[in-house]
Formats: structure tokens, C-alpha cells, sequence
């Protein structure tokens, strides 16, 4: 057990755990967030993403002593109901999820790829989107609605 | 105790006697794989309007339904539903889902059946009209206007003189103490304001801003976290458990061992995962499993229960003097639900009494099977659903439920489970494997003039049920039996056709003692099932064996239409004789630009990149949905991968209550059954499933390139309610195989359609 700090969504949290504990358990049980799913804890499907320091990053692998002074930022923290982000309004908008289950890796992996090439082309969002699954197959939404996300960055 | 679909319910429901006792058994359990969706009588009476629905005295409702939302839509739609009927605001309406506290038992939310079970002249819909009416009624009196000058709008009655009064003034939070007036009036869809419409997803914004709570997201105060550790080997038992390996585990509660079970609890979630990596447990091993190689060869020696749906009697000897006879046989492996949340669930169960929060489909049933793997009384157990992620039918959720009843019972704590990727992958009931050898003889003309098809399904546990919880694997390591075969020849049919399995193709005349159910014009007919024990525990998977099914029926079908070298489509025309599975064919085919010619494309090339089209249709469950798919490929014929281009699909589903949300689930349901259809198959070794995580078990990723994906509507307003949400799925397969013939001339009898499949039978074609 170590006392560890994090910084999630913008606010300091104090933990004291085993350094080794992955990070999603950590948000999952002990900050009470909902936004990262445990999917498969073997970094395969994308459901537990986080973004970290801006990058997506599959927190049921990464231990929390690996997080150190960065930035963690999950659904949640993008946008609230009230104000949602302009990644999740877009989602609102397409109505694109079914059970919705998958949506932390498809919009964080989308946002941080059109963070970094916000001209990224349909080929280029379907690279980066194939490291995550959705098992609705809500495809021709999710793609539209990364789409839609693009165009109102613009 | 309770029973899923009783015999003597079925036997005076088909008003067949007992003489043909052992054929209603078998059709009974075919159709309860779905699970029992009917409503039952519980605590809480479904005669009685007040078990449906509250209206508050501030004008709010309160509906309760037993069929929930596992991102299907069914939570949106059935608020509408009420909504309509009560002529309230979809905002008033607030809808509890599946909690045995409060809720009716609907049995499972399964099988396409939540719209035809509460949307028709039944349940939720008619408890919804009643009200209204009762409502109305309560108004006149108050009023003093006769009810039929009433009118209603937003939760008040008005009369033409302009005086109104607000439901909540009149009910005044009172109970409605009536029955369910079967006869109330329902509002028809000409006269729909909230039904019917595209309303959005009502969760949408709670699930994309992360604050919707699933299952994986419920806290019990002084809950802990549990781990399973399941057998290594299928049929693997416990030989000996050596905690010490465990002891230095911080946070470690308790090593629970019951029977076969075995499972950890500690504080922490990643305390559990590593006591449930370090638990050193000696196995004796199981009696090993059939090579995969020849499973399917395998599947076709074993004993079976046999089911005869259709038998004109003349078939095999037309079959012998016929001069065009066609025979094939198709393949469809075991393929998993692979939720992408791997099942997870909280059970609380103290000395004498449990609260459960469960992904379930059954609330009902599971309170039964939680009653029965802890000994406490039914009615001391509850059974709360909190949706999980997509689960497309029997994935692990209930497994799940009881290995957090079991551990919780142990240690009298609330705890909750999340299995592995791995214990998902090895403790969910598989969607059958199957085996399908059609044969067909044509007459002169080239018309089909006999159809005989015989099938194998492999078969083991099943939905839990009210009585079976050794259905799945948990209630099995436990000590209970899961249902299994017991052989019995087939007799000969005895009811009128029901194709609840789509067993039998949509082109054969379906005769019972001269009453034809079937979809088709064929008279020569045999349809036999075989039922055999499977070393994997199996169960429903959307469309389960009605997907499998049609992929045998409309394969074949493209195959004959190729042998008359008739165009696929009027071929099927020529062959259909009921109006809504002709309407859709047409639909689709005029909605594509379909080319009228005989498959396969003439002149393809023998090399690169070639395409085409096929077309496959259902009528689900025989009258519950229509549908005609045609899919457009193309195949690189040096890579054996197969490229979506476009997705045409006409589909009848009756009056729609919602075109966004049916739109959404046929779409899903196409690129669903596209994965299942190009990559997914359960493998295994000589002991031990193999296919255990997303590697090891092909899916197609968001990166796929979907395909456009046109839908047309046909809406019928007049006719019955019916399913949705698993008819778009049955048909990609075989639409998709029909267009890499199309385009290549190959054909490709075997699920799935991998690179190195297509390949081999693009080499073979000589």
C-alpha cells in the first residue's frame, strides 16, 4: 500500500493502495466514475479509455503508480448532461450508441486522434477506430457522428 | 413451483391430447429457448390495472413492464407507448423495468417478443387504454358530460363547453382498484402524437456524457469484490483447493468452494483478481472434447431427439424418380455473444433474505434460481435488473448473478463479480452450432417440386428458466443438472405449422391436415430436426437458430434459382405465396435497382477484384417480422476478403413505433450478422476452449469499413405488433454468400466466410 496522488477531471485524489492497482478500478471504485468500463482488462477492446494528458490510454492496464503527475480525463470529465461536450453532443445529435456500453473508447480514441489532426480523413478516423469495438455495431452512427464532431471543430 | 410454458398449458393452448404428448414436449422446449416470455400471474396480478401503472396526484405516471432495456430501445419505446395511450407528455411517464418487487413477471425480455407481448391487445398497452378510459369515465361523473363528449389531451379531460379537469385531480393519488379491460379502447395509429414517431433514445445523453449507471456501476454500501475461478478444461472438477497460496493476499476475505464452484472475495477489486490468479486448485480432468475438425461429422453420429415439423409423406420417392435433384450441406460453427463488457453483478444475501442487481433478461427466473442455490424462500429474494452491456441474448449476466449470490451467501457481505474476458468467454451458452443438408428436385419447368431438409443442433443447459439453474455454468458447478438430450425418434407432425425456429424454409406450402401455415407454394416437403448433446453449454443468440436456419434455406434457395438459371428474385417470388414476405422481396429489389439476370455475373473475371449482389428474406418466426436483405460485395480473389459495398433492406415489423430506433437496430443488426458471417467462430483444442479473448475470437472492429446501409419502412398500421430486433440479423449471411457467388461463382457453405475459406473455394472451382 502506498499513498498516491491523481488528478482526475480536474480535481486532486489521495489514495492509498497497492501502486500496481490498475488505474480503471481505481476510477471505477474508489472515485465512483462510470464513464471508464472494465471490457476485457486485456487492453483488446477500448471500453475503459481514459484520456491521458490528451492521449487515449486503456486504463485497465495501466497501474496508477504509471500515471504520476499527468492529467487524467474521463467521459465525464469532457462534458456533464447539462453541457456535454462537443464530441458527446455530436453523439447526441447522430443518436449513436445502442447499449452504449463502448462509448468512453470510441469518443475518447476519436477526440484525441481529431485533437491532433483535426483533418484527419475517413481512412485515418477508421485507423485509429479499429483498435475498438463495438459489439451493437453501431458503426454507421459512431462514424457519422465522429464526422459531424470534425466539421464543428472546424 | 412455477414452470416456464407448463405441458398442460401448451397441450390446451394447441388443443392437441395427449396422444401427441412427446412431439408437444419437444416443440415445448424449442420453444422456451428463447426463455418464457409470457406473463404470469406473481405477487403481483396482471389482471390489475394498479400492477401496471400509477398516476400520481400531481399528474406524473409511473408505468411498470417486465420487458427492459438492454440498449435495444425497449425503455424509450414502451414510454411512448404509454405515453400515447394515456395521452400524457412523454416526460410524465416514468418506467420502472423488471424489479420482482414491483414489476409483473414477463418471464424474459427475449425472442422478439417485448413489442407483440405489450404493445398488442395485452399487458402494458391495454393497462395504459384502461386507464385512460377509467380516467375518462372518472371525469364524466365529475363533469357531469357524458364520457363520449370528452376529450383528452396532456393529462386532462376537457368537455366542448371548455371545462377540464387534470388526471391528478382526479385520481388524486388514489389506486384505480379495476382490472385490465381487455376491451378498452387503444388508439389507433392515424390518431398517434408520441407513438410511432422518431423520438430519440430516451438515455442518450446519460450514456454519452457517462452518468447512465449500469450494473458494473452499482455501490452497495459495505460491499466487497469477487473472482471465479472456473475450470480450466470443459468437465474439469475439483480435485483439492491449497489456500496457502492465497494467505499473503492483502484484503483476502474468504476462499469460497461449493461443490464445483470456486471463488474469492477480498476488499478490493484487484486484491480478488490476484487471490483468483494465486488460488492453486487441482483439477481432474474432463473426458476431453470431439476434434473440431470433424465436429460437425461428429454432430451427425450422435444420438438424437428428433422432430418432424413438416412431412408430406412423398418426398423420398419423388426425390428417386425426379430427373434434376440438388443436394448440399451447410455448416454454421458455435459463435459466442461476446458482450463487450465482460458480466457483472452485485448480490447482498443475508440469513433470511437477498437483493440482487443483475443484467439479466429474467428477473423472475433468476429469483427462482437464486432461490434455489441459496435455500431461501422465494419470496424473500429480489431480483433488481440494471442494464449491462448488449448482451444479443443469453451471454453470461445470469451465470454472473448466481456467482455473486453463492460468494455474498458465504460471507455474508454484499459483493459484487466482474468476470474476466476469459471467464466470459468460457462461461457464456454459446449460440448452436449446426448442420443443414438440403435436398430439392425440379419439375420440367424448373420450378421446385420437393424440398427435404434435415438439421442437427447441438444442445446443452439453456436459459435457467424457473426450475433449470444448471442451465448455465454456475448453477452446474454448483450441483444442479443442466437440461440435456434424451433420444426419441421423430414421430410424425402433429399441429398445424408454427416455424417458431424458421426450421422450415419460406418456400414450402407448410400442410397439416390440409391446413397449409406455410409461407411458400412447395407440396413436397420434409422438414427433420436433430437435437444432440453438445460438449459446450449453448443458448439463445439473437436469432438463435432461426439465423442459422435461413442461412441454410436462403443459400439453398440462391442455389437452385443458379441451377434454373432463373433470376434469384423472381425465382423466390415464384415460390412465396404469403403477401408480406412477397411485398418486402419486391421492396428491397426495387429500393436496389436489382438487375434482373441469373446469378452467378456473367463473364467475371478469374482474378482481382470482382463484385456482386445477393438477396436473402424471412418470414421470423414465421409471422413475427419480414424482411428481404440484398447485399452488394466485393471480393478480392488473391485475399480471399470480402468487402461490403451496400446494404439494401425492406423490413415489416407491422405499425413501427419508433423508425429512429428500428432503424438503429437494423443497422446493428446487418453489421452484426456481418461480423458473425465473415469472422466469428468458437474454437477449441483437445480439452479447452480456445477462443477466449478478442484475439483469439475474430469480430469485426469500428475501423471495418460499414457499408451504406438503406432501409426501407414498410409500415402496416393495421395488422399486428411484431418483433424487430432480430430479423435484420438473420439474414446477412446468406445474402452476403449469395453475392460471392454471385460475383465469383464459388460457393461458400460454411460460417464463416474467413479469407482463407474463400480462398479455398474460389481454388476449387476448377
Amino acid at each position: 500500500m502506498a499513498a498516491i496522488s491523481l488528478k482526475v477531471n480536474g480535481r486532486v485524489h489521495t489514495v492509498d493502495l497497492d501502486p500496481e492497482t490498475p488505474l480503471l478500478y481505481v476510477l471505477n471504485d474508489e472515485l465512483q466514475l462510470r464513464g471508464p468500463k472494465f471490457g476485457c482488462g486485456l487492453a483488446q477492446c477500448g471500453a475503459c479509455t481514459v484520456l491521458i494528458d490528451g492521449q487515449a490510454r486503456r486504463s485497465c492496464v495501466m497501474p496508477i503508480s504509471a500515471v504520476k503527475e499527468q492529467e487524467v480525463t474521463t467521459l465525464e470529465g469532457l462534458g456533464t448532461p447539462e453541457k456535454p461536450h462537443a464530441i458527446q453532443q455530436a453523439f447526441i445529435d447522430e443518436g449513436a450508441a445502442q447499449c452504449g456500453f463502448c462509448l468512453s473508447g470510441v469518443m475518447l480514441t476519436a477526440k484525441n486522434l481529431l485533437d491532433e489532426n483535426p483533418k484527419a480523413s475517413e481512412e485515418q478516423i477508421r485507423e485509429a477506430m479499429s483498435s475498438i469495438l463495438c459489439r451493437c455495431f453501431t458503426h454507421t452512427r459512431m462514424i457519422r457522428a465522429i464526422k459531424r464532431y470534425q466539421r464543428s471543430r472546424a | 413451483m412455477k414452470r416456464g410454458i407448463s405441458r398442460r398449458d401448451f397441450v390446451k393452448t394447441s388443443g392437441a391430447l395427449v396422444v401427441c404428448f412427446s412431439a408437444a414436449t419437444f416443440t415445448d422446449s424449442f420453444a422456451i429457448a428463447q426463455g418464457p416470455f409470457d406473463t404470469h400471474k406473481s405477487h403481483i396480478d396482471p389482471d390489475k390495472l394498479d400492477s401496471w401503472l400509477a398516476v400520481a396526484s400531481d399528474g406524473a405516471v409511473t408505468a411498470y413492464t417486465g420487458k427492459c432495456d438492454f440498449g435495444q430501445g425497449m425503455y424509450t419505446v414502451q414510454s411512448q407507448l404509454v405515453a400515447e395511450e394515456l395521452c400524457v407528455p412523454l416526460d410524465k411517464v416514468k418506467l420502472i423495468q423488471c424489479d420482482t418487487s414491483v414489476t409483473p413477471d414477463q418471464g424474459t425480455t427475449s425472442g422478439s417478443q417485448s413489442t407483440p407481448t405489450n404493445f398488442n391487445a395485452r399487458n402494458l398497452a391495454q393497462a395504459a387504454a384502461t386507464a385512460r378510459e377509467a380516467l375518462v369515465g372518472m371525469a364524466a361523473q365529475r363533469l357531469n358530460v357524458p364520457a363520449d363528449e370528452l376529450t383528452v389531451e396532456n393529462g386532462a379531460v376537457s368537455a366542448k363547453s371548455g371545462v377540464h379537469v387534470t388526471y391528478g385531480e382526479l385520481i388524486q393519488g388514489r389506486h384505480f382498484n379495476i382490472g385490465v379491460n381487455p376491451k378498452a379502447k387503444r388508439r389507433l395509429p392515424d390518431e398517434w402524437k408520441v407513438l410511432g414517431k422518431p423520438v430519440p433514445s430516451l438515455d442518450r445523453v446519460a450514456l454519452m456524457t457517462g452518468a447512465f449507471e449500469f450494473v458494473h456501476n452499482v455501490r452497495v454500501p459495505g460491499m466487497v469484490h469477487g473472482r471465479v475461478v472456473r475450470p480450466p478444461e470443459i468437465g474439469a472438477t475439483v480435485a483439492n483447493v491449497d489456500e496457502e497460496w492465497v494467505r499473503h493476499v492483502p484484503g483476502l476475505i474468504k476462499v469460497v468452494v461449493r461443490n464445483n464452484f470456486i471463488g474469492v472475495v477480498a476488499e478490493k477489486q484487484w486484491q480478488a483478481a490476484q487471490a483468483a490468479m494465486a488460488l492453486q486448485v487441482t483439477w481432474k480432468p474432463g473426458s476431453g472434447l470431439p476434434p473440431q475438425e470433424d465436429f460437425y461429422g461428429y454432430m451427425r453420429k450422435q444420438p438424437s431427439r428428433d422432430v418432424m415439423s413438416v412431412n408430406s409423406g412423398d418426398v423420398e420417392e419423388k426425390l428417386k424418380s425426379a430427373s434434376r435433384v440438388l443436394k448440399a450441406t451447410y455448416l454454421h460453427p458455435y459463435q459466442a455473444h461476446g458482450s463487450i463488457g465482460s458480466s457483472c453483478a452485485v448480490a447482498d444475501v443475508q440469513r433470511d433474505h437477498a437483493t440482487v442487481w443483475s443484467a439479466t433478461q429474467s428477473v423472475y427466473p433468476t429469483q427462482h434460481g437464486v432461490s434455489a442455490l441459496t435455500g431461501l424462500a422465494l419470496d424473500n429474494v429480489r431480483v433488481v435488473f440494471v442494464r449491462g452491456a448488449g448482451c444479443y441474448g443469453l451471454n453470461a449476466a445470469d451465470t454472473v448473478t448466481y456467482d455473486a449470490a453463492l460468494l455474498s451467501q458465504s460471507v455474508r457481505r454484499p459483493v459484487r463479480v466482474q468476470l474476466t474476458r476469459h471467464d466470459e468467454f468460457i462461461s457464456e451458452n454459446y449460440g448452436s452450432a449446426c448442420v443443414v443438408e438440403q435436398q430439392a428436385a425440379l419439375d420440367a419447368s424448373g420450378a421446385i417440386d420437393v424440398w427435404d431438409c434435415e438439421t442437427w443442433v447441438a444442445s446443452l443447459g439453456g436459459r435457467p428458466g424457473y426450475d433449470k439453474p444448471g442451465n448455465v455454468i454456475t448453477g452446474m458447478l454448483a450441483g444442479f443438472d443442466p437440461d440435456t438430450i434424451t433420444p426419441q425418434p421423430a414421430s410424425q407432425p402433429t399441429a398445424e405449422l408454427r416455424n417458431r425456429n424458421n426450421a422450415v424454409p419460406s418456400y414450402v406450402a407448410g400442410c397439416f391436415n390440409g391446413k397449409c401455415a406455410g409461407a411458400g407454394s412447395v407440396r413436397s416437403e420434409r422438414v427433420l430436426t436433430h437435437e444432440v448433446k453438445s460438449p459446450f453449454f449453448t443458448g439463445p443468440l439473437r436469432s438463435p437458430l432461426r439465423l442459422q436456419n435461413t442461412f441454410a434455406h436462403e443459400f439453398f434457395m440462391d442455389e437452385i434459382s443458379a441451377e434454373a438459371k432463373a433470376d434469384p428474385v423472381a425465382y423466390r417470388l415464384q415460390h412465396l405465396k404469403e403477401v408480406r414476405i412477397i411485398d418486402v422481396v419486391k421492396a428491397a429489389a426495387k429500393a436496389a435497382q436489382w438487375e434482373v439476370r441469373p446469378s452467378p455475373k456473367p463473364g467475371a473475371a478469374r482474378t482481382g477484384t470482382v463484385s456482386g449482389r445477393g438477396i436473402a428474406c424471412v418470414a421470423y418466426e414465421g409471422d413475427n417480422g419480414y424482411a428481404a436483405l440484398i447485399a452488394e460485395v466485393k471480393v478480392n480473389q488473391e485475399s480471399g476478403e470480402v468487402q461490403l459495398i451496400r446494404f439494401v433492406i425492406a423490413h415489416d415489423c407491422g405499425p413501427i413505433s419508433n423508425p429512429d430506433g428500428l432503424r438503429n437496430q437494423i443497422e446493428g443488426g446487418i453489421l452484426q450478422g456481418t461480423s458473425r458471417a465473415l469472422r466469428e467462430e468458437i474454437t477449441w483444442g483437445d480439452r479447452k476452449v480456445t477462443s477466449i479473448d478478442w484475439e483469439s475470437y475474430s469480430t469485426l472492429s469500428l475501423g471495418f469499413q460499414a457499408p451504406a446501409i438503406e432501409c426501407v419502412l414498410l409500415d402496416r398500421p393495421t395488422t399486428k405488433a411484431t418483433g424487430a430486433g432480430e430479423t435484420a440479423i438473420t439474414l446477412a449471411a446468406a445474402a452476403i454468400g449469395n453475392a460471392i457467388f454471385d460475383a465469383t461463382g464459388a460457393r461458400i457453405r460454411q460460417v464463416p466466410f474467413a479469407p482463407d475459406r474463400v480462398k479455398a473455394a474460389l481454388s476449387s472451382r476448377g
